[in-house]
C-alpha cells in the first residue's frame, strides 16, 4: 500500500504541471491570434520590447492589448471555476454554480441601474459589486440557520438554496423591468453586460488578490471539504466545524463571484462546466480538484475569449455567448453520461 | 465511565421522547437500543454523537460534558454511523474510508501509508476490500453500508455509535458484522452502542439493552434483566415470545393476538 499515497501525489503533481503548461500555451496562442496574427517566432522579441517598456513595433502593441485581455480572462475564469467548486461543495450538489444563489442577479441589478443612468465605468463596476454583496448579506440574514455552526448544523443547506433561488428570480424581475424601460441607446451595453463581455476588461491587481486569497483558503479547507462532501452533517463527528466551513465557503465563493462579475459581467457556464469536467477527469478529491479547476477555468475562458474576438472578426462577440454555446452541449452530454 | 447521560431530556417538537435519562455505559460494554419507530432512538443517538443539543440535562464522555470537548479530540474518541447516507459526488470506496482518518492529521495535506494500511484492513474486515476502487454511488445498499462501517473502524475510536448497523445487510453479513462489533468490545475493550430491530441478533451480541417507550419512559440494564418477554412486549407494543434454542434466545412476535 506504500505506493498508493505516493501515486496520488505524483498524479496530482503531473496533472497540475500539465495544466500550468497548458495555461501558458493558451496565453501565447491568444497573443498570436487575432485579426492580424503574430507569428510565434516574433513573440519573444515583442515580449522583450514589452518588458522594457517600449512598444515600437506593431507586434508589441498587439501583444500588449491581447495579453492584458487574456490575463483578465484567465483571472475571471479561474475565479468563476473556483467559486463553482466551492459552491458545489457547500451545497453538496455537483450541479450548483457560482450564480445559483443569486449573486450575479444582484450584480446585474446594480450594474444595469448604473448603465441605465449612464454613469462612468467605475461606477458600473462598483454598483455590480455592491449588488452582489447586498444579495449575499440578505442571504446570510435570511438563511442563517444553514450557516450556523455546532449542533444546529443538522438541517442541511436547503434553506440557503431556496432563499438564493427566490432572491435570484426577484433580482431578475428588476433586471427585466430595467430593460423594458431603458432608453434604446443604452440597451446594447446593458445586454452585453448581462451576457458577460471581456472587451472592456483591463489588467487589474484586485481580482488577482481575491483569487490568490480564495485559493489559499480553499487549499487549506480541501481536506475538510472532502469530509463534508462525503458525510454531510455527520462531518462534525469527524472533527469538522461544519458551520464555520459553510460560512467560509459561502463568503469566499461570494467574494470570488462578485469580483469576477464586476470585471466581466455575468459570464455563464464556466463555473458549472469546468468544475464538473475536472471532477470527471481528476476525480472529486478537493485537494487536486481545487487547483486543477482553477487553472483549467482560467485557460478555458482565455480560449473562449480568443474565439469570441476572432470568430466573426472584425466584429467581436461577447465571451458569454461563446461559453454558453460550448457549455450547454458539453453539459448536456455529461449529464446524459451521469444518468447512465 | 465511557459515555453517560444525566437527566437527559429529548423532544421532537412538543412531544417528549425521553425524560430524565440517567444512563451509564462502561468500557467494553455493548448496548442495544430498542424501541418502536419514532420512539427517539435515532434522536438519542444524535445527541450522544453531539449532533443534536439536548432539550434538558447533558451527555458526558469520559467524565467531561460533550459540549466541553473540542470537536477534533471528540472525533478521536467516538465514531458515528448515520442511519442513511446520500452520496452527491463520485468518491471511490477507498477515499470514503480514508476520509475517516481526518481526525488524525491536522497539518498534513495527503494521507500517508499508515492510513492506507488501516483503510485496507478495515475494508477487509467488512469484506469489501475488492471494491476499493469503485465509485460509492454504484454500490448496492448493503455494500455501501459495509463501506460506511469500514470507515467507522478506520476512525479507530474507543466508542462506536451505530444507528442501525444491520440496515440493508443480507443475513450472512448481519451476523458477521454484528460478531465483529461484539468481538471489538470483548477483545479490544471498545464500547458500542447500537440501534437494531432484530431482537434475536441484539440479544446474541449485546451485553446490555436500553429500552425506549417513546413517551419519556426508558429502561436500562443488563440484557438478562431487561430483554424479557413481558418487558419487551410492553415497550414494543406487541406480544413477544422467547424460545430457548440451545444457549440462544429466539425472540418472535406472537401472531395470534396480532
Amino acid at each position: 500500500m506504500h505506493s498508493f499515497s505516493r501515486n496520488l501525489r505524483q498524479r496530482a503533481t503531473i496533472t497540475l504541471i500539465g495544466l500550468l503548461l497548458f495555461a501558458v500555451a493558451c496565453l501565447i496562442f491568444s497573443g498570436m491570434t487575432g485579426s492580424v496574427s503574430i507569428p510565434l517566432a516574433d513573440i519573444p522579441a515583442a515580449l522583450n520590447e514589452l518588458l522594457h517598456g517600449q512598444q515600437s513595433t506593431l507586434a508589441a502593441t498587439l501583444l500588449d492589448l491581447r495579453a492584458s485581455r487574456a490575463v483578465s480572462a484567465f483571472v475571471t475564469g479561474a475565479a468563476l471555476s473556483l467559486a463553482g467548486v466551492m459552491m458545489q461543495a457547500l451545497l453538496r450538489n455537483p450541479l450548483a454554480d457560482p450564480y445559483v444563489l443569486g449573486l450575479s442577479a444582484g450584480a446585474s441589478v446594480g450594474a444595469l441601474a448604473a448603465l441605465m443612468f449612464m454613469y462612468a465605468a467605475w461606477v458600473v463596476d462598483a454598483a455590480a459589486f455592491g449588488g452582489a454583496v447586498a444579495v449575499s448579506m440578505m442571504l446570510y440574514v435570511l438563511a442563517r440557520r444553514d450557516l450556523r455552526g455546532g449542533t444546529a448544523a443538522e438541517a442541511g443547506t436547503s434553506q440557503l438554496l431556496l432563499t438564493g433561488a427566490i432572491l435570484s428570480s426577484g433580482c431578475m424581475a428588476l433586471v427585466t423591468l430595467m430593460l423594458s424601460i431603458a432608453p434604446e441607446s443604452r440597451l446594447r451595453s446593458m445586454v452585453f453586460w448581462m451576457i458577460g463581455d471581456l472587451s472592456g476588461a483591463q489588467m487589474r491587481w484586485m481580482p488577482w488578490l481575491v483569487l490568490i486569497g480564495a485559493l489559499a483558503f480553499a487549499l487549506r479547507s480541501a481536506r475538510a471539504m472532502n469530509v463534508m462532501a462525503l458525510h454531510a452533517e455527520a462531518a462534525a463527528t469527524l472533527g469538522i466545524r461544519v458551520g464555520a466551513l459553510r460560512k467560509g465557503l459561502f463568503f469566499v465563493s461570494g467574494l470570488l463571484t462578485a469580483s469576477a462579475v464586476t470585471s466581466a459581467g455575468s459570464i455563464g457556464f464556466v463555473g458549472l462546466i469546468v468544475p464538473h469536467a475536472c471532477r470527471f477527469a481528476v476525480g472529486p478529491d478537493h485537494r487536486l480538484l481545487i487547483p486543477a479547476a482553477t487553472l483549467a477555468g482560467g485557460s478555458f475562458l482565455m480560449l473562449a475569449d480568443t474565439l469570441a474576438r476572432t470568430a466573426i472578426a472584425p466584429q467581436q462577440l461577447p465571451v458569454g455567448v461563446v461559453t454558453a454555446l460550448i457549455g450547454a452541449p458539453v453539459f448536456l452530454y455529461q449529464l446524459h453520461r451521469l444518468r447512465k | 465511565m465511557m459515555i453517560g447521560t444525566c437527566k437527559l431530556s429529548l423532544k421532537a417538537g412538543q412531544r417528549q421522547l425521553i425524560q430524565d435519562l440517567d444512563w451509564l455505559v462502561q468500557e467494553g460494554e455493548c448496548w442495544s437500543i430498542i424501541g418502536r419507530n419514532g420512539a427517539g432512538k435515532s434522536t438519542l443517538m444524535r445527541a450522544l454523537a453531539g449532533l443534536r443539543a439536548p432539550d434538558g440535562g447533558h451527555v458526558s464522555l469520559g467524565g467531561r460534558e460533550l459540549a466541553d470537548w473540542p470537536l477534533d479530540e471528540l472525533a478521536r474518541q467516538r465514531a458515528f454511523l448515520a442511519q442513511s447516507r446520500s452520496d452527491a459526488f463520485s468518491y471511490s470506496v477507498i477515499e470514503t474510508v480514508l476520509s475517516a482518518r481526518h481526525p488524525y492529521h491536522d497539518n498534513r495535506y495527503w494521507e500517508n501509508s499508515d492510513d492506507h494500511a488501516i483503510a485496507i484492513k478495515s475494508l477487509e474486515a467488512m469484506e469489501v476490500a475488492d471494491l476499493a476502487a469503485r465509485d460509492v454511488r454504484t454500490l448496492s445498499g448493503g455494500e455501501r453500508q459495509r463501506v460506511a462501517i469500514a470507515a467507522m473502524l478506520a476512525q479507530d475510536t474507543p466508542l462506536l455509535l451505530l444507528d442501525e448497523p444491520a440496515n440493508a445487510l443480507d443475513l450472512a453479513h448481519q451476523v458477521s458484522v454484528m460478531n465483529i462489533l461484539a468481538r471489538l468490545c470483548r477483545e479490544q475493550g471498545k464500547t458500542a452502542v447500537m440501534i437494531g430491530h432484530d431482537l434475536t441478533l441484539a440479544h446474541s451480541v449485546s451485553t446490555h439493552a436500553l429500552l425506549l417507550k417513546g413517551d419519556g419512559r426508558w429502561l436500562a440494564g443488563a440484557k438478562a434483566e431487561v430483554m424479557q418477554a413481558d418487558i419487551l412486549s410492553d415497550y414494543l407494543g406487541h406480544p413477544i415470545d422467547v424460545i430457548q434454542h440451545g444457549t440462544r434466545s429466539i425472540f418472535i412476535p406472537n401472531e395470534e393476538t396480532a
